[in-house]
């Protein structure tokens, strides 16, 4: 079957890949790419750990083409972190334990990322019907809601860092 | 699961989506709008199109505007763009309350307006407010172009008028704009998820009288079906409680909807009935504020 070239900007950085048609994104980007932080869940539009931002807005990975993303910018999981310095939603995700066995987590960190874009002050009602895209087996959602909202405070520059404030430092050693 | 192979074309404009459709009629081709409903069903292997269309790229159908009566959506305009319309908000606020029901932002994001409706599922939500609306669908096709009212639009499941090599272009809806009230409710199990049934209604009142009723149903039938009955029991009374339980009782009556799994005949019929009677008393609470 005939290949389609591709070309789009992923994390900030230009690629050129030749797919199948029939190559789902999240494929691409995990296997032509290698970015392996976006998952691949229930493969059918459900379950959101296949999350990724498309011109800057959250889609479904396992139920997009990479052909549809020609010409797109994507942002993954892995774009979010700078360097050694995770992003503040990260860093909230692990201080407030908003994963355990983090499968959802890429997912629900690249929607989170979209809900704070839209409403850089959402509260925690807000957060929690925000996410209901995605499914959590672990942590019951309260968690994940806390650490959305304080990294949004983190954002808005309201609060301190975690581990400045009541988190020891040794913790995260 | 992955789709099997199918060839694929992104064209830039609907002549050229008509020929390629006309010329590869053999691999049951398949045009792209958002995919949220298509890709599942090709990751499925459920649909096997051998050539696939993708209208990201035709320009002329990323339109939202509104002419001088009518609201027109193009066929390739994101659900979430739709949702966020100040002019959508004005002209077709039924339409805004109901977006807020389809799956979730994730895929409203992708998700077109056109494609709901040519994807035509019974339990899907913005059939049945195309239908309460009195929309209109522009389709382009071999013979031209051709206006179907929504009425004669959804045939069953999955199922349209549009004739094979035929699209559909444009949405158009009447702009109601400071008419009535409106309301959309259904019952789903799981929020974000195909709801059981859901009621879309538009009530008119002058001086406190219904001068008109528009209120249909998803999910208890084929198609989206229009609660005749609840309009005309409501037509030309002050909709207190007492006709309010009757329009609902006789439009209940008039559904027969197929059990399943999910719920019984029984089951279903009563749920209608609920959504029917908060939709109706939603649209007329609006619908008297308004005055």
């Amino acid at each position: 079957m005939d290949k389609y070239d591709i070309t789009f900007i992923v994390n900030g950085r230009s690629s050129t890949v030749s797919v199948e048609p029939r190559k789902l994104l999240v494929d691409v980007l995990r296997e032509d790419l290698g970015l392996k932080g976006t998952h691949i869940g229930c493969e059918h539009g459900v379950c959101g750990t296949c999350t990724v931002l498309l011109n800057g807005r959250s889609i479904r990975s396992c139920i997009t083409f990479a052909v549809q993303a020609d010409g797109a910018e994507i942002r993954t999981v892995e774009g979010l972190a700078n360097g050694a310095d995770l992003h503040p939603l990260q860093d909230e995700f692990w201080t407030k334990q908003g994963l355990q066995c983090g499968y959802c987590t890429p997912g629900m960190l690249m929607r989170a990322c979209e809900i704070i874009e839209q409403n850089p002050d959402p509260s925690p009602e807000q957060v929690r019907e925000g996410i209901a895209s995605n499914l959590c087996r672990c942590t019951g959602y309260q968690f994940i809601i806390e650490a959305v909202c304080a990294a949004a405070g983190r954002m808005r520059g309201e609060e301190q860092r975690p581990d400045q404030a009541t988190m020891p430092t040794e913790a995260k050693s | 699961m992955k789709p099997p192979p199918f060839r694929y074309a992104a064209p830039t404009s609907v002549e050229e989506v008509l020929d390629l459709l006309a010329a590869n009629a053999d691999a049951e081709p398949r045009v792209l709008a958002g995919g949220q409903s298509l890709v599942p069903l090709m990751n499925f292997r459920l649909a096997q199109p051998g050539f696939l269309i993708d209208l990201r790229l035709v320009e002329a159908l990323t339109t939202l505007r509104t002419e001088r009566d009518v609201l027109v959506i193009g066929a390739m305009v994101r659900q979430s763009a739709v949702e966020r319309s100040s002019e959508v908000a004005l002209a077709a606020p039924l339409l805004v309350e109901a977006l807020g029901y389809v799956a979730h932002p994730p895929i409203r994001n992708s998700g077109t307006v056109g494609g709901s409706l040519a994807h035509a599922d019974p339990s899907a939500e913005l059939p049945a407010v195309a239908l309460a609306l009195d929309a209109e669908l522009l389709t382009a096709g071999p013979s031209g172009t051709r206006t179907i009212p929504a009425a004669e639009f959804f045939r069953g499941p999955f199922t349209t008028a549009l004739e094979p090599g035929e699209i559909l272009i444009e949405v158009r809806i009447p702009r109601r704009e400071g008419v009535g009230g409106y309301a959309f409710v259904e019952f789903a199990r799981t929020h974000g998820n195909f709801a059981l049934v859901g009621v879309a209604a538009v009530i008119e009142m002058e001086k406190d009288i219904v001068t008109g009723a528009s209120i249909t149903l998803s999910g208890v039938a084929s198609t989206p079906v229009r609660a005749a009955a609840a309009e005309r029991a409501l037509a030309g009374t002050s909709a207190d409680a007492a006709t309010i339980k009757v329009a609902v009782d006789a439009a209940a009556d008039e559904l027969s909807p197929a059990g399943d799994l999910h719920a019984s005949t029984a089951t279903r019929t009563d749920i209608a009935r609920s959504c029917l009677r908060r939709g109706i008393q939603l649209a007329l609470s609006r619908a008297q504020d308004r005055r």
